[in-house]
């Protein structure tokens, strides 16, 4: 589903991934630890083509970041579920017509739109909000709005930025809940995060990064160094 | 279409003030260009009446058979830069000098002989109607071996040549410089209505709306405002060619006011500008999101 190999990444100011390989299997979760700048969000842009390795290859979903042309990256997005720890929803619309949104400007048939996007808010439990606005929602029940549109495209992947970071305790709890129901239902999930109570609550896979570098991999078999 | 259309006019309703104030914004820098339209097509006109007086005037020894003056006459109208010639009659010239000058109208009463020639009257087609194509015609004019003398006031030509000279490099240059600072204000104001919907745009690319789609909505409404800050200047236009008109001065020299092609150019350049500044503004966001 996802694959690094030898991967490197520089930034004018330095080096931000040094020779990262990972694997990522159809419907796997995995959390990405470390430090800020420990290179997770970069991973996260990488995986979404948002940037394009400086050498080694990078696959998902049967694209290669490398290789991808400006009118591939809408394709290789419509995959994915991408969400953020500032929710980018937009102010002036409601929750409804911020899901709605997406599936309009990727050209989904005006008739089935209603429907599917009734579907995802009674998935994330927001029905009931379906008309109000981001500033008359709390900051988790913005995170589900994000959820929810991230989800309305069926996407193979969900990719999660901190998705948490921004929420207190409560939130946190029903939003990781929401992402791990997610990935029940056979939704790869990739989330990037260093909320280290988070981790140990599950027994899900956890690449930690220190300084652009994978330094601990759950999922490694360690007599053997392989992917699992 | 429905989708575009619709976004393309959510934006004037989410944000009612930007959005007349970039119309304003377009609609007066417009009316600036079309204020200047409006003097050069005036001066233009102005020069054209001017202009119209050109003629050459031959005149015609006294005794010239009037089969040679007719032949003469049809040899010179079919030169290429001739228009008409008038045959002007030893009477008819005293007759016009009677009616004309009338502070000589004594003088002229008891003659017992007419002390005026005949003479032809040339006018000059147009575009020809400049001091070389002028001295030209006269050249060959005096050719003739019937022709006494030929007159077309040279100084008079020459200083309507260079009004005309200074008056097009005067406004070709304020032209452009009105239009390129039209195109600047315009492009500024249609780059603030990007960057407000920055977050649309980022939120557009997230989830996989192709480039072309993103673009259209912001397409249209650059067109539209264009349109609409085409029309505001159009009427701002109007308004001041029908002020300037009601001064009782210019009514008689009768300015006039630009016509449909140049206003639906104007109209077209703004809706150009709109589509124009659009575009660049919201490709270079899509490079940078």
């Amino acid at each position: 589903m996802i694959r690094f190999a030898h991967v490197f990444k520089d930034y004018p100011k330095g080096a931000a991934l040094k020779n990262v390989s990972l694997h990522v299997a159809k419907g796997e979760f995995v959390f990405l630890t470390g430090h800020s700048g420990a290179g997770k969000s970069t991973i996260l842009k990488l995986m979404q083509g948002a940037l394009q390795p400086t050498s080694g290859q990078v696959r998902i979903s049967g694209f290669n970041i490398a290789e991808l042309g400006p009118a591939e990256i809408p394709r290789l997005r419509r995959r994915l579920g991408i969400v953020f720890q500032d929710f980018r929803l937009l102010d002036d619309r409601t929750a409804e017509e911020n899901i709605a949104f997406a599936l309009e400007v990727t050209g989904a048939r005006a008739d089935s739109i209603p429907a599917r996007v009734m579907r995802v808010l009674t998935q994330v439990g927001l029905a009931a909000k379906a008309h109000a606005y981001p500033q008359e929602l709390s900051g988790g029940e913005q995170q589900r709005v994000a959820l929810a549109r991230a989800l309305v495209n069926d996407p193979a992947i969900v990719l999660a930025d901190e998705p948490t970071g921004n929420l207190d305790e409560r939130a946190t709890r029903g939003v990781f809940q929401l992402i791990r129901e997610i990935n029940a239902s056979g939704t790869c999930v990739v989330m990037a995060t260093h909320d280290l109570d988070l981790v140990k609550q599950t027994t899900y896979r956890t690449i930690e990064l220190r300084e652009g570098a994978v330094v601990f991999d759950s999922g490694l078999d360690e007599t053997a160094g392989e992917p699992v | 279409m429905r989708l575009l259309l619709r976004e393309a006019l959510l934006s004037f309703r989410r944000a009612p003030l930007l959005s007349a104030l970039s119309i304003t914004t377009i609609g007066f820098s417009l009316y600036a260009v079309g204020l200047f339209a409006l003097v050069a097509v005036n001066l233009r006109a102005a020069l054209h009446t001017v202009e119209q007086r050109v003629e050459v005037v031959a005149y015609l020894l006294s005794g010239t058979p009037p089969e040679t003056i007719a032949l003469a006459s049809q040899d010179i109208t079919a030169f290429p830069e001739v228009q008409r010639v008038t045959f002007v009659s030893e009477d008819e010239a005293l007759k016009r000098a009677r009616a004309e000058l009338v502070e000589f109208r004594d003088a002229y009463r008891d003659l017992s002989v007419n002390p005026l020639p005949a003479s032809l009257e040339i006018q000059m087609k147009e575009g020809f109607r400049d001091g070389a194509h002028v001295a030209a015609v006269a050249t060959r004019l005096q050719g003739y071996g019937f022709v006494d003398d030929v007159r077309y006031g040279r100084e008079w030509i020459e200083k309507l040549d260079r009004l005309r000279n200074i008056a097009g490099l005067v406004g070709l240059t304020i032209g452009l410089a009105f239009a390129a600072v039209a195109v600047v204000i315009i492009g500024v104001t249609i780059r603030i209505t990007v960057l407000q919907r920055a977050r649309e745009i980022a939120v557009m690319r997230l989830v996989g709306a192709t480039n072309g789609f993103i673009r259209g909505p912001f397409l249209l409404e650059g067109a539209l405002k264009g349109l609409l800050g085409g029309g505001v200047a159009l009427l701002l236009s109007y308004g001041t060619f029908l002020l300037f008109r009601g001064q009782s001065e210019l009514a008689t020299s009768g300015i006039v006011f630009l016509d449909p092609q140049h206003l639906l150019l104007g109209i077209l350049f703004g809706v150009a500008i709109g589509l124009g500044g659009s575009l660049v503004s919201v490709g270079r966001h899509l490079r940078n999101v």
